[in-house]
């Protein structure tokens, strides 16, 4: 197999060291077929073992290693060479503090995704059978359910960069996932983080989240679908003045 | 975290946009254009036909509803956009451009009284 | 927990690093034309209440070449405000049948067709020919 020089440069960033982030230039020598992480593992193994970022699976499965390629965000496992050119810029995540290189703080993420409470909220658990439910219901929440947390949603999506608060496309996406089954009934007690003004209403629809998913769960679109059905419930509340019971809570994690 | 009011403007916005997008391309041209262009006679748009239009019930409930939920329409796209574009002061902009809109629907309803 | 986090300063140009944020861009400012398309309706109410006269001179101004101008601009705008419109559509209203999502293509086109037809109503309703 031929090989291809590849200059890779790597935003660097060592807090003992740096101010602040500085570019670092690589000569890789690179197989046809290599992705953008296996460039950045022959970096780490053979000219500079202090780089630092997140891999794991290698097949675009566990999320961990999403990054700036050449001003777009994307797993590095899923960059094929073959789709670059010779002079590759990586960087980490837009939107998130740098934490080390290409390694980013994801502490305010993980909070997001709790909040949502992205578990099964039953009106009653069954205390015996099982939650039966279809094909076809389950169709409607699946693409929303692919979500790997790999980031890449947040690092494009604008409203994540002017609002550090906002909840953002993945944790939406995911209280959509449950809010759209049909074993939930949990909606109500989402929306006070959904329906807030740091959930699905810091939203402009710039869509270029769905754009960038590496498993095209469209998150885009799940937020626009709660904002309809936030508004109808918004207007029915106003209108019928019920006072919904509200389902079990499910246990924090 | 409370539940955001933003459902009450957002649904204007959304029907702003969604009547807009079927009626004003040809709204602006039957009124802008249409007769410049030697498409239509001046008469089409004469006083008395547009009068009689306007000021038939229908007219002016539909005219009221159309004007108001355009204009709030762009007032919270201006207010979401000029965000974006760099003012954070988000109060300040949501006062001014709501404000605006508030203005316009007040006037349109008082012409089309008046009318 | 984290040594010294650096964060990056986002800026007020972000828009312009990507082709995907100018459309954007430009999708939201169609909004100032839906804004003006409104209030050249306002002010041609106002003129209306004024009595002939007054109307007959907005419709003046109206068809000079400035206001020709204007108007195709915001005809423009507009063209680019129901595009735009319709082709999120299906996003934020899917539409199933049975246990089969209809495709995003049919339910923009249905819109598009819509709009022809409301085009089509309105503009023969104001040059009066059936």
């Amino acid at each position: 197999m031929s090989e291809r020089n590849i200059t890779l440069d790597v935003l660097r960033y060592r807090p003992e060291i740096d101010d602040q982030p500085v570019w670092q230039t690589y000569s890789v020598p690179c197989q046809e077929d290599w992705v953008v992480l296996d460039a950045l593992n022959y970096v780490k193994d053979n000219l500079d073992r202090t780089l630092s970022y997140r891999w794991s699976c290698h097949m675009a499965v566990c999320g961990s290693c999403a990054m700036v390629i050449n001003d777009n965000p994307i797993l590095s496992c899923k960059a094929f060479l073959r789709d670059l050119p010779d002079h590759i810029r990586v960087e980490p995540l837009e939107n998130f503090p740098i934490e080390r290189d290409l390694v980013v703080v994801l502490d305010d993420f993980m909070d997001k995704l709790k909040s949502v409470k992205p578990f099964l909220v039953p009106k009653e658990p069954l205390t015996q059978g099982t939650y039966d439910q279809s094909s076809t219901q389950l169709k409607k929440y699946k693409p929303f359910s692919m979500c790997i947390n790999c980031l890449a949603c947040y690092s494009v999506c604008p409203q994540c960069g002017l609002n550090d608060d906002f909840a953002g496309p993945a944790a939406l996406a995911l209280a959509h996932r449950y809010n759209a089954d049909s074993r939930d009934q949990g909606r109500s007690v989402r929306e006070d983080v959904v329906a807030s003004n740091t959930g699905i209403w810091e939203c402009t629809f710039v869509g270029a989240c769905s754009e960038v998913c590496p498993k095209n769960v469209d998150p885009a679109a799940a937020i626009q679908q709660m904002k309809i059905a936030s508004t109808m419930d918004y207007f029915k509340d106003l209108v019928i003045f019920k006072s919904r019971a509200k389902p079990t809570q499910g246990e924090d994690s | 975290m409370a539940r955001s009011n933003k459902p009450i403007v957002w649904g204007l916005f959304a029907a702003g946009g969604t009547a807009s997008a079927f009626v004003a391309p040809a709204l602006i041209f039957v009124l802008g254009l249409a007769v410049p262009f030697g498409l239509f006679s001046p008469s089409d748009l004469a006083y008395d036909r547009v009068y009689s239009v306007v000021s038939h019930p229908l007219g002016r409930f539909v005219l009221f509803g159309y004007i108001t939920v355009c204009l709030w329409h762009a007032a919270h796209r201006t207010r979401t956009t000029v965000h974006d574009l760099g003012i954070r002061n988000d109060r300040a902009t949501l006062r001014v451009s709501y404000s605006a809109a508030g203005l316009g629907t007040v006037l349109a309803g008082a012409f089309l009284t008046l009318i | 927990m984290s040594n010294r986090p650096y964060v990056r300063p986002m800026g007020t140009t972000w828009w312009v690093s990507k082709a995907h944020y100018i459309r954007y861009m430009i999708r939201e400012l169609t909004c100032l034309f839906v804004g003006l398309q409104a209030l050249v309706l306002l002010i041609g109410l106002y003129r209306l209440s004024q009595g002939r006269e007054a109307f007959d001179e907005f419709l003046a101004t109206l068809w000079g070449p400035a206001g020709q101008m204007m108007s195709a601009l915001i005809l423009l705008m507009l063209v680019i405000h129901s595009a735009s419109w319709f082709n999120l559509t299906p996003k934020a209203m899917p539409l199933w049948i049975g246990d089969k999502k209809v495709p995003g293509w049919m339910i923009t086109g249905a819109h598009y067709g819509g709009w022809a037809v409301v085009s089509a109503v309105i503009v023969c309703l104001v040059g009066g020919r059936w």
